[in-house]
């Protein structure tokens, strides 16, 4: 039980700490963002109160309140659910735009960090089995997938496939001249799916070598533990060693490490995003820097770091369930 | 693919133990492989690339020239859409990367140490204290950070990029650094040293710090990776050094200039690659680092290796007489069991 409530208790720290951050930066850098988003809003057009007054708090330029109310009025806001009015789509809520751009996100991403990992796994597994063999000799060219920015490997996948050979779509998340918006219907789940294979194709093609290399490396140490030698010495099948003794075990750090990468991924998939106009929410943060929408960048910014902290969260408490050591050391 | 070998235990033993007599040098040493020579080659050749290739190309901003030319010779990666040169641009821009990455890197290593090593060795509340900041900093997505910091800041140097990617970037050293000096601070060499009296900073710095140089090393390698990499997505957003040419600014140029739908491959395909091969090369050199701090790694692949060729080796003898003593085998499945073994050995090695 000291180790869920350790763990709770950390990301009850964590959040904390996030969301004061969000709310120092733009109280604690130098420059003045204020005024420049005052101008800026000033040459398209009056500014109604309400919006000055919403801007003022986000970016600490109230002069009658401290900095504590303000930090108080921050959390009320939060908690109702308010974080503010993009400048860009004016006058949505920030959670608005959010709302829309986040499924496309997950599913994008998650789905393809799921594959990336099955996938990375699966191959190290096999990397590490036939250790001193020819695939040695591969193992390092991984490195090679590991150090290509995910924008660039998009840029290229869509100067060859979209441009060149125009076998897919070069932007977007379905087919905006046959669809209005979303619906429920077998063309734009196809649609969709059509649209999501070069950005998936480039999460698992830039995040699956990580996965791989570490599970090799794991597979390879757990393959020279002594139980594996007593179970290759009592005679038991290879596929069974394999499986039941050498992977199982080997698999467990990469699991740990899932929640680090799953940073590298979703950082990754921001610029992606933007490469391939995928209307997500690294798209949408993108978009908000682009227009001094300090609002709409922040809460994205929030909205990213939550969901990165509950899927740690989740992972946490699984591998505590997985590997019951993690629950007594430490 | 052949069958995996499933040795006899006494087989292991023979034949395992077998590549663990080597001299101690070679063992302390990173082994001058494949890999680290490759690694070596590629990030010397980058690096005299940074330093070298301004004086001898033109002027990275020199727009006298024809747009959007194709390599040839006199412009050898062709031009941009405002007649810059490409491989002026590059070599300018392999500068102004590695200038980010190394400072980027160095900052993150400092503060890895201060985090990861203090924290490890001294326990108690220090430790409570800084593993807090070091697991918030490690759980909060870096670049979604990194574009919040960036966008506030109107005027960005090369060098205050940096400074921002070595603080995003410091938790992940931090953290195996404090995982390995926390193993260190119980061996028998440091409480001596405690035992005998010797201060603090002193056993941090002369008994526990050596023993984390390769992983350091490898750390350091690892963050500078990182570092060009975040540079490079900041820049492609524009929020990149302000003025300066790094391998992130081209591909964002390359991007406005439309370069992908007017097909001017070799303006957005050098950026990129230079940036993966400047990475391998940094990750091949941490492979033979890895095989220091971890020898399973070493060990492992030639131990099974040399079982399985023990294995086809036995197989030779009881399986059938050298092929000249005209004894015919219905074990002709395995085409490599004609030569002796010794001969095998040389061109797996090879």
């Amino acid at each position: 039980m000291k180790f869920y409530a350790r763990r709770i208790a950390f990301y009850a720290v964590t959040l904390w700490a996030a969301i004061s951050l969000n709310f120092f930066i733009p109280r604690l850098l130098p420059g003045d963002p204020f005024t420049i988003l005052m101008a800026k809003l000033q040459r398209s057009g009056d500014i109604p109160a309400g919006v000055e007054n919403s801007i003022r708090l986000l970016l600490g330029a109230t002069q009658d309140q401290s900095l504590w109310e303000q930090y108080v009025t921050y959390w009320g806001n939060l908690l109702r659910g308010d974080l503010g009015i993009s400048v860009t789509n004016f006058p949505t809520p920030v959670t608005e735009l959010i709302g829309d751009a986040l499924p496309w996100t997950l599913g994008l991403v998650g789905t393809a960090t799921i594959l990336s990992f099955v996938l990375g796994i699966g191959l190290g597994a096999l990397a590490g089995w036939k250790r001193g063999t020819w695939v040695d000799s591969l193992v390092p060219s991984t490195t090679m997938l590991q150090s290509l920015p995910y924008f660039w490997v998009a840029l290229v996948l869509i100067f060859a496939f979209s441009v060149s050979l125009q076998w897919f779509p070069i932007i977007g998340a379905y087919d905006v001249f046959h669809f209005n918006g979303p619906e429920w219907s077998w063309a734009f789940v196809g649609s969709v799916l059509y649209h999501a294979f070069l950005p998936a194709v480039t999460i698992v093609i830039s995040s699956v070598g990580g996965w791989l290399l570490g599970m090799r490396n794991m597979m390879v140490s757990t393959l020279s533990e002594d139980y594996v030698t007593t179970a290759e010495a009592k005679g038991l099948r290879p596929r069974r060693v394999f499986t039941t003794y050498a992977m199982r075990n080997a698999a467990l750090p990469s699991l740990a490490g899932f929640g680090v990468s799953l940073g590298f991924v979703v950082a990754g998939s921001l610029v992606m995003e933007q490469v391939f106009t995928y209307p997500g929410v690294g798209k949408l943060m993108i978009t908000a820097v682009r227009n001094n929408d300090y609002a709409l960048m922040q809460g994205v910014f929030l909205v990213i770091t939550l969901a990165v902290l509950a899927a740690l969260f989740l992972m946490d408490l699984i591998y505590g369930f997985l590997d019951p050591r993690t629950r007594h050391n430490d | 693919m052949t069958d995996i070998p499933t040795p006899t235990p006494t087989e292991t033993a023979a034949v395992a133990a077998r590549p663990a007599r080597r001299s101690g040098l070679r063992q302390s040493l990173p082994s001058m492989s494949g890999k680290l020579l490759a690694g070596l080659i590629l990030i010397g050749a980058i690096v005299l690339f940074a330093v070298v290739g301004p004086w001898i190309t033109q002027d990275p901003r020199s727009s006298g020239n024809d747009a959007m030319l194709p390599p040839q010779p006199g412009h050898w990666l062709g031009t941009t859409s405002l007649g810059y040169d490409v491989l002026a641009q590059l070599a300018e821009g392999a500068r102004g990367s590695l200038i980010v990455g190394v400072t980027a890197g160095v900052v993150a290593i400092v503060l890895a140490l201060l985090f990861g090593v203090v924290a490890g060795y001294l326990r108690g509340w220090t430790d409570e204290f800084l593993s807090l900041v070091t697991g918030i900093m490690l759980v909060i997505p870096g670049l979604p950070l990194m574009i919040v910091v960036a966008s506030y800041l109107q005027v960005r140097s090369l060098w205050v990029v940096a400074l921002i990617l070595g603080v995003t970037a410091f938790a992940g050293p931090a953290v195996v650094l404090r995982s390995q000096a926390r193993s260190l601070r119980v061996r028998d060499y440091v409480s001596a040293a405690r035992v005998a009296g010797e201060k603090t900073p002193r056993i941090i710095g002369v008994e526990v710090l050596p023993n984390l140089l390769p992983l350091l090393a490898s750390q350091f390698l690892f963050a500078i990776v990182l570092a060009i990499l975040g540079e490079a997505g900041l820049s492609y957003l524009g929020l990149g050094p302000n003025g300066s040419i790094t391998w992130g600014t081209m591909l964002n140029e390359a991007q406005g200039g439309g370069a992908l739908t007017r097909g001017a491959w070799w303006w957005f395909v050098p950026p990129g690659l230079m940036i993966a091969l400047f990475g391998t090369g940094l990750s091949l050199v941490n492979f033979a680092i890895d095989e220091i701090v971890n020898p399973k790694l070493r060990l492992a692949p030639a131990a099974a290796k040399s079982v399985r060729e023990a294995r086809k080796a036995g197989k030779d003898k009881l399986g059938r007489r050298p092929a000249t003593a005209g004894v015919t085998t219905e074990r002709t499945d395995v085409p490599e069991a004609d030569g002796p073994a010794t001969d095998q050995k040389e061109r797996v090695d090879a």
